[in-house]
């Protein structure tokens, strides 16, 4: 177990920056999840601390000590990759002993068994040990894959998006499990996923990547309920935030050119007049889309509610997020 | 009636099984006439019409592997009963064996040759390929390119300079020179070969096997090379047909210590009467290593000519 420390760190691929001098402090037993889309550098920075891509510039030391110029076995990490991660010509035992049979751990065949046998309890995945592992479903061979990590004790876990081929059920399982893995050995674990779900359960702390530059760190609480910036407010929140004009309510902050309102901002029955286009019944909540003054809100409201479309319902502000023109939050 | 699109019809299959069994008849003829041939005696190999049902006799096969002297009766007399059964079919024709004829040791030759040079190719072309496939190496299309360049002319147009340059520095008639050879003309096509198969390997298998504490060395030896063997078998087979059949460079740089079987064969007809039967024969022992070989990578074979096709 150690901290993970990442200090102005930079990585070009050609023309396209991955990653824009990004310092990210990963305490010892933290669980970070970073969130971002696709190309924010959230693969990009596991890839780096991992030691399978070489920062352009920045340090990054795991346990207080620098590994730079350190390979990836050295760092002493382990890696969940999002594909195409189990060895196709073995079974999933064999999968599963690949990293204890390194040369560095050199683990007693007793010992390989022995946890082989636990992880793969944990996992569901004991029925399968013999298969051979291109036989098995997609679910199967990710829970093979996460397996592998949980075999060893390293100083770091990383995770690319571990749980993304797994079915609903399966996934909030490995979730808890995961968390619990997680909390039980007191690891540390820094993890990608853009399922934000994951994010709000799992982490300690949440990285917000936006185009290689990390715009806001802090825990999921922080980060729902004190957005820095339009790009930040939108990673979190079922649904969305509304991100309408700032002055559509009335009077606004000097400066704000957008208010930002999460479900929770917008209160019902009072304040002015907007008209219900469609409900959405998803059993737990249901959500009521709104037109308020040309402008499209989605709010959630009480599951069991009579409103119907072509009702009108009062709707206001409450303390609501304030932009700038550059998406910056200013109040 | 069912219409299926990936079931062909019965009269699909039909045209096609017929048009497979005649071709294979076209292609297995001429193996058939020189496994057959091997068994006759002279004068039933060159008769005509051509005989298919013959008396077989090892005639052919005992010439194959000895040398014999015309001997005089007294002579026979003298030299008492055969002792063997080969020995018996040579007195039948009023002669003695006087030693072993060279074949055994240019099959050998042959044997060296091809195999060795067969396995310094793949060393050599698994090691270029996989460089090629994951490293950044300067001027790589460049350097590609060039590789598969020098099998744009067939080699034998170079004949004279290497005969030149072998006879310089004494590699003439070795089987390090044949070796050497062999490699460097079947190195081009076993990169390319080899490079395609490896580059359908994903890199992130060799990248986990790094995180799990294993050195580039081990990740590539327990990672990439026993996925990438059914490409190593088929280009192995490509290499080794080549360097066993090769005839022309075989004639040119070799005619003692390492002359290959195939300069050699025609050599048996002999020097009395046309011994077609001992050519034969030379010929169907020849062809058994390329066959064993390729039957017992067949499994390999098969997959890896379809190349990508395969499950990734």
């Amino acid at each position: 177990m150690a901290e993970v420390l990442l200090k102005g760190v930079s990585k070009s691929f050609g023309a396209h920056h991955a990653l824009r001098d990004v310092t990210l402090h990963v305490e010892d037993g933290a669980f970070v999840v970073l969130l971002g889309p696709t190309g924010a550098g959230k693969t990009t920075t596991l890839r780096m601390v991992a030691g399978l891509d070489v920062p352009d510039q920045g340090e990054i030391s795991i346990g207080g000590h620098s590994v730079d110029g350190l390979t990836p076995a050295q760092r002493d990490v382990t890696m969940v990759f999002q594909q195409y991660s189990l060895y196709p010509h073995l079974t999933v035992r064999d999968n599963l002993a690949f990293p204890l049979k390194s040369s560095l751990l050199n683990t007693p065949k007793a010992e390989i068994d022995r946890k082989i046998g636990e992880v793969a309890e944990v996992l569901q995945i004991s029925h399968k040990l013999d298969n051979k592992s291109t036989a098995l479903s997609g679910g199967e061979m990710q829970r093979v894959s996460i397996g592998r990590a949980l075999v060893r004790q390293p100083s770091v876990y990383l995770m690319d998006e571990p749980l993304s081929s797994l079915d609903a059920k399966l996934r909030a399982d490995l979730r808890i499990e995961l968390k619990r893995i997680q909390a039980s050995l007191g690891a540390t674990f820094l993890y990608v996923t853009h399922d934000q779900v994951e994010a709000m359960t799992m982490a300690t702390h949440v990285g917000v990547l936006d185009e290689g530059r990390l715009v806001q760190f802090g825990t999921p609480r922080e980060l729902y309920e004190n957005p820095v910036s339009i790009y930040a407010a939108s990673r979190l929140g079922q649904p969305r935030i509304n991100i309408l004009p700032a002055d559509v309510f009335g009077d606004a902050p000097a400066r704000a050119t957008s208010i930002g309102l999460r479900p929770e901002q917008i209160r019902q029955g009072e304040g002015q007049e907007s008209q219900v286009m469609r409900i959405e019944r998803l059993g737990d909540q249901t959500r009521l889309h709104l037109s308020f003054r040309n402008h499209d809100l989605i709010t959630v409201t009480d599951p069991h509610t009579t409103l119907k479309p072509g009702d009108i319902i009062a709707i206001r502000p409450e303390r609501p997020f304030y932009f700038d023109a550059a998406g910056t939050r200013i109040s | 009636m069912s219409f299926s699109v990936t079931e062909p019809s019965s009269r699909t299959k039909w045209f096609a099984g017929t048009l497979v069994i005649l071709y294979a008849i076209i292609t297995i003829m001429p193996l058939l006439w020189i496994v057959a041939t091997g068994f006759k005696s002279p004068s039933d190999a060159i008769a005509y019409p051509p005989k298919v049902v013959f008396e077989p006799t090892m005639e052919g096969y005992v010439n194959l592997f000895t040398e014999r002297t015309r001997a005089t009766p007294e002579m026979l007399e003298e030299a008492g009963p055969p002792e063997t059964w080969y020995d018996e079919i040579v007195r039948e024709k009023g002669m003695v064996i006087s030693g072993e004829s060279r074949y055994g040791q240019r099959f050998l030759n042959s044997v060296i040759i091809g195999f060795g040079s067969t396995a310094l190719c793949m060393l050599l072309g698994t090691a270029a390929a996989y460089a090629f496939s994951r490293f950044r190496v300067p001027l790589k299309d460049d350097l590609l390119f060039f590789i598969l360049s020098t099998r744009m002319m067939p080699p034998i147009a170079v004949s004279i300079p290497i005969f030149l340059m072998f006879r310089q520095i004494g590699l003439n008639d070795t089987h390090l020179g044949m070796i050497l050879l062999y490699t460097a003309v079947n190195l081009s096509l076993s990169v390319w070969l080899l490079k395609g198969f490896i580059d359908e390997i994903p890199v992130e298998y060799e990248e986990a096997a790094l995180i799990d504490g294993y050195t580039r060395m081990q990740a590539f030896t327990k990672v990439v090379l026993p996925q990438a063997a059914t490409g190593i078998a088929s280009t192995a087979i490509f290499c080794l047909i080549f360097a066993w059949n090769e005839y022309a460079f075989a004639v040119l740089l070799t005619s003692g210590t390492a002359q290959t079987a195939p300069p050699f064969i025609p050599t048996i007809i002999g020097v009395g009467g046309k011994d077609w039967p001992a050519v034969a024969a030379g010929a169907t022992i020849f062809l058994v290593p390329v066959m064993v070989f390729t039957i017992l990578l067949r499994k390999h074979l098969l997959r890896g000519i379809t190349f990508g096709a395969v499950r990734k």
